[in-house]
């Protein structure tokens, strides 16, 4: 339709076609098409932003998406971290444990499996693989029940290990590094190291892991999300608060607010939500060119 | 020169190693399967063990066979829930996959204006925990201080009713979506852009206009991204819980105790303690996801490769 000019060669044609293809234009439509999407994903998030800055009564009263008559944010903050003698402080560490023990520990785990199983052939890799893509599909809810019994058979429910050790499997980030490490480590390097006397633990960890850092990070930050947001596997397992993450304790809160002797706490689920949020939407932002590109480079072989 | 022919070298001597039965690689996977055993073999292997067995008011545990299986199967709580939840699937998932593959695609159009705040913006939700998410949404549905009750008051008459029976799955499906559209979306856009741009010069040269490029280029390249975004999908409304048993504190006659499969498991052992029932209907959704899961993948790929 943009080609006008039949005498010039294809590749002139096209260039003169980039210039008046309606591709390159910007398109208002499009944009307000996606302003629409953006309102729809942001404005949850800002109604929880402008409720965290209201008093309990203001909730009721006013508006939702405009501030109240009094502008609370740091009573709340404060209320919220010594509600109980600051039992959210505590939920909070608990959380950090969880996230630095479990998905740093899957991270690992996954990242040295993935890379074996990438650049060695040893016996029973087969077998390996069909069991790991067999248990992607097994949903880990179901695994839940299952595992709260083993664990209250040998004392591990109500400790953090209940948490931490069904966390630090990921076959998702398994696959994720194997494929990554498929095109990211060439082999012939690996054979020079091997030319050149070193460990395969040290040819690892000084050469290949640098190559594979932004898978490793994709597969971190999900597995940091994951941990952050496990909210079925600390319902089931903890039963005592002291050891509660920040999903479980607030849904506590709310819980509370309803029932015989209901104790409203809504500001401080409210404020607790949004500085539950704020750790992980940070790490998001500022780790964005690594998980975005170890997210292309693993739908490549899907 | 002298280094290319010591990767030759090394090359052809990779298959001698490989017969000598190179044990090398176990030591880089054996952390993770020793891990993968005891906390996902051994759960299953315990699950399916329990499954077999039964708890009597008297003479303790006794052996039953499949029994426990023919009663999932005659269990109409049980049916209803995995109705609910099929119902929920077969609407929410191609709505939810249909925005995001919208928005992946106006985004790998080049034609927006502040294309990588959109990106961040929409994908945003994705950080939120699930139950954060769900009183976030609880809130705003309620008729206390909830947008919902603005609303409702704007118009004068209670049209909006979130928590209704008629309306209840339509408002977990929209908090679902809300967290998971950002993310399908970045896994299409992922996609996208891995697709040699010639593919669109040539087809520019062809005369074809971007509805054509959508249709014809763009997503039948995204046909892999799409059957891996449907299959965690469907996975996940299988597997739906943490939403629904949120909500049912702000709307507990109208979600029950087993509204979806996975309350109901839960609800049979930590309120019934009905551990060996409920280890049946954890195996029994367990494998008819997996069989679903199977029968997508087997279907996308075949198509794919015709």
């Amino acid at each position: 339709m943009a080609v006008t000019a039949l005498a010039r060669s294809p590749r002139a044609q096209l260039r003169a076609a980039r210039k008046r293809d309606p591709r390159q234009r910007r398109s208002v439509v499009l944009t307000i098409v996606m302003a629409l999407f953006v309102l729809y994903s942001v404005v949850p998030l800002l109604w929880l932003i402008i409720n965290a800055t209201k008093s309990q009564p203001d909730l009721y009263s006013t508006f939702g998406l405009w501030f109240g008559k009094d502008f609370t944010l740091f009573q709340n903050i404060v209320d919220t971290l010594t509600y109980r003698d600051g039992i959210f402080v505590k939920w909070f560490g608990n959380t950090l444990l969880y996230v630095v023990v479990g998905a740093g520990g899957a991270t690992l785990l996954a990242t040295v499996a993935g890379y074996g199983l990438a650049k060695f052939t040893f016996p029973g890799k087969r077998a390996v693989f069909a069991v790991i893509l067999g248990a992607i599909a097994v949903p880990g809810t179901a695994l839940a029940v299952p595992t709260f019994l083993m664990f209250s058979q040998v004392g591990l429910t109500n400790t953090p290990w209940a948490i931490i050790l069904p966390s630090l499997i990921s076959p998702f980030g398994l696959y994720l590094i194997w494929t990554y490490t498929i095109d990211a480590v060439p082999t012939e390097l690996l054979e020079a190291a091997r030319m050149d006397g070193s460990g395969e633990f040290r040819t690892f960890f000084t050469i290949s892991l640098r190559l594979l850092a932004p898978g490793v990070v994709t597969v971190l930050l999900f597995a940091i999300v994951a941990t952050w947001n496990n909210y079925f596997l600390p319902l089931i397992m903890l039963s005592d608060p002291t050891w509660y993450p920040l999903t479980v304790g607030l849904s506590q809160w709310s819980a509370q607010a309803t029932g015989v002797a209901a104790q409203p706490i809504y500001n401080l689920v409210i404020t607790g939500s949004l500085i539950t949020i704020i750790p992980i939407v940070a790490v998001f932002l500022l780790l964005q060119r690594y998980w975005q590109s170890g997210l292309a480079a693993g739908s490549v072989k899907q | 020169m002298t280094s290319t022919s010591i990767v030759r070298l090394a090359q052809r001597a990779t298959p001698a190693r490989r017969n000598r039965r190179d044990w090398r690689g176990w030591a880089f996977v054996a952390p993770f399967m020793l891990v993968f055993l005891a906390m996902i073999i051994a759960p299953v292997v315990y699950a399916i063990g329990l499954s077999l067995f039964r708890e009597q008011l008297f003479g303790g545990t006794v052996f039953v066979g499949l029994n426990n299986y023919l009663a999932v199967f005659q269990d109409a709580k049980f049916w209803q829930a995995l109705g609910r939840v099929t119902l929920f699937l077969v609407v929410q998932v191609p709505i939810m996959l249909a925005l995001s593959l919208t928005a992946a695609l106006a985004l790998d159009s080049a034609r927006l204006h502040g294309a990588a705040f959109f990106r961040i913006a929409i994908f945003l939700p994705y950080a939120v925990p699930g139950v954060v998410a769900a009183l976030i949404w609880g809130f705003i549905y309620g008729d206390q201080f909830g947008l919902t009750a603005g609303i409702n008051d704007l118009l004068g008459a209670h049209v909006l009713e979130p928590f209704s029976a008629q309306a209840i799955l339509g408002s977990i499906g929209n908090i679902v979506t809300w967290e998971f559209m950002g993310y399908n979306m970045l896994i299409f856009y992922a996609a996208l852009r891995v697709v040699p741009s010639d593919i669109y010069e040539a087809a520019e040269i062809d005369g074809a206009g971007a509805m054509r490029t959508v249709f014809s280029i763009k997503i039948p390249a995204l046909r892999g991204a799409i059957v891996i975004a449907t299959i965690f999908s469907i996975i996940g409304s299988f597997q739906l819980f943490n939403e629904p048993n949120l909500l049912k504190i702000l709307s507990p006659n109208v979600i029950t105790s087993y509204f979806t499969p996975n309350m109901y498991a839960y609800n049979l052992s930590f309120a019934g303690q009905q551990f060996n029932y409920a280890a049946t209907v954890a195996i029994v959704m367990g494998v008819i996801t997996a069989v679903i899961a199977y029968v997508v993948q087997l279907r996308g790929s075949r198509q794919e490769s015709i």
